[in-house]
């Protein structure tokens, strides 16, 4: 059994297992924290940096999905300086990919999109790249736009995670990172891929859909997750 | 008190926003009694006059016309609405900014179903380099996003400016609507 242990969240008292992460706490509690990689059910990776916090003590931010919480530890979720460092980071990742909303399948379905309305970004300050990426369309259900990717890796997690294929993956590093199938093949010519779509499901953008979806059809169903991690927790205790 | 002059003008876009505009349909008249439209694309005056209290821009800046009509613009406006996504974030057009200007031109007038194959030297604008939101050339007070903004949003930024209040956006329109 884990220890429960109390912290204060935004000054309030809040109480939650040792074995349970910052936001997890703050989310039992109403305290909302905007994510965007962060999926109950799948591994925290702390890739968006969208939840990082300040901890009382401690120099650096803390990402509040992939920190776990102590006892008597402070822990700040509002400060001007994080409402900054979130509008910023939203504004790196329009200006990193090609995010064309109008004419994009996830249009009024995204969670990018809904995340820049929260966040009340109304233009994008940082220069844009427009890179040159490559759409995959040779899986014969799903497409594969990397204009509109946000690198959350949720895909290559709940494939490996959940489904145990690992098709996904990340090659190379910083700025030029891509998602891959396989060893960089096609998706259609991947393997390992079984076509489950759950990749496509949980992915919070436009960078994954279902063929055949225009502007603004694709809407994600990513409630098989919580069932499956449901399902799972039962196999394990019985 | 004096109406407001108001201008709008059109640069990369695809006229959607001034649709949108022209979809405030019967409140263009309560707003006729408070603005005075100087400059349109729906007006016939050549040049843009000075001293205007608001523009609205449609569309991002793609070729030097656009380069030089915003610069113009902005010193001659108060307060300048980047009006619709593509004057916001540049949207559809910037989607040519992988290609280089002269290959794009090549293969649109080239194109084996062109009647006159002959790329333009004369009467078209040079296309720049790159299509850009219009903040990064020249300083924007005003951002609407959409695609295009609502017909409501547009007749409530207008009615906010009009009236000498800045209008806020955050629950009313969001890139792509």
């Amino acid at each position: 059994m884990s220890r429960v242990v109390t912290l204060k969240i935004n000054d309030q008292d809040v109480s939650g297992r040792e074995d349970e992460s910052i936001l997890q706490v703050a989310r039992e509690n109403g305290i909302e924290i905007p994510t965007l990689c962060y999926v109950e059910g799948l591994s925290a990776v702390g890739a968006c940096r969208l939840c990082l916090v300040e901890v009382v003590g401690v120099a650096r931010l803390l990402p509040a999905c992939a920190t776990r919480v102590s006892e008597g530890m402070e822990v700040n979720t509002e400060s001007e300086r994080l409402q900054r460092y979130r509008r910023m980071i939203v504004e790196l990742l329009f200006s990193e990919g090609n995010h064309i909303c109008s004419v994009c399948v996830s249009n009024g379905h995204c969670e990018l999109q809904d995340m820049a309305v929260k966040l009340r970004l109304d233009h994008i300050g940082m220069p844009y790249r427009f890179p040159v990426r490559h759409v995959d369309a040779s899986h014969p259900r799903f497409g594969f736009d990397p204009n509109r990717c946000i690198l959350c890796t949720r895909c290559v997690r709940v494939c490996d995670e959940i489904e145990g294929a690992h098709t996904w993956d990340v090659m190379g590093r910083g700025i030029a990172s891509q998602l891959i199938t396989d060893m960089h093949t096609p998706w259609g010519e991947s393997e390992t891929c079984t076509s489950c779509g759950k990749c496509v499901q949980i992915c919070p953008t436009g960078a994954l859909f279902v063929k055949g979806k225009s502007v603004a059809e694709m809407t994600k169903r990513p409630e098989f997750l919580p069932y499956l991690t449901m399902m799972r927790n039962r196999k394990s205790m019985s | 008190m004096s109406k407001k002059k108001v201008a709008t003008i059109w640069m990369d876009g695809c006229s959607g926003c001034h649709m949108s505009f022209l979809d405030m349909d019967h409140r263009l008249l309560d707003l006729a009694d408070l603005i005075e439209i100087v400059h349109s694309p729906f007006v016939d005056h050549k040049d843009f006059p000075p001293e205007v209290d608001v523009t609205l821009v449609e569309g991002a800046v793609s070729s030097d016309e656009d380069y030089e009509k915003i610069v113009k613009v902005r010193s001659r406006t108060k307060i300048l609405v980047a009006m619709g996504d593509c004057a916001v974030s540049a949207n559809v057009p910037a989607m040519r900014n992988r290609f280089a200007p002269k290959a794009l031109s090549e293969a649109i007038y080239l194109a084996p179903n062109m009647t006159h194959r002959q790329v333009p030297s004369q009467g078209v604008p040079t296309l720049l380099p790159r299509v850009r939101p219009v903040h990064e050339v020249v300083k924007v007070d005003v951002f609407v996003p959409g695609c295009p903004p609502s017909n409501d949003t547009l007749f409530y930024v207008l009615s906010e400016l009009v009236q000498g209040r800045m209008p806020d956006l955050s629950d009313k329109t969001r890139f792509g609507a």
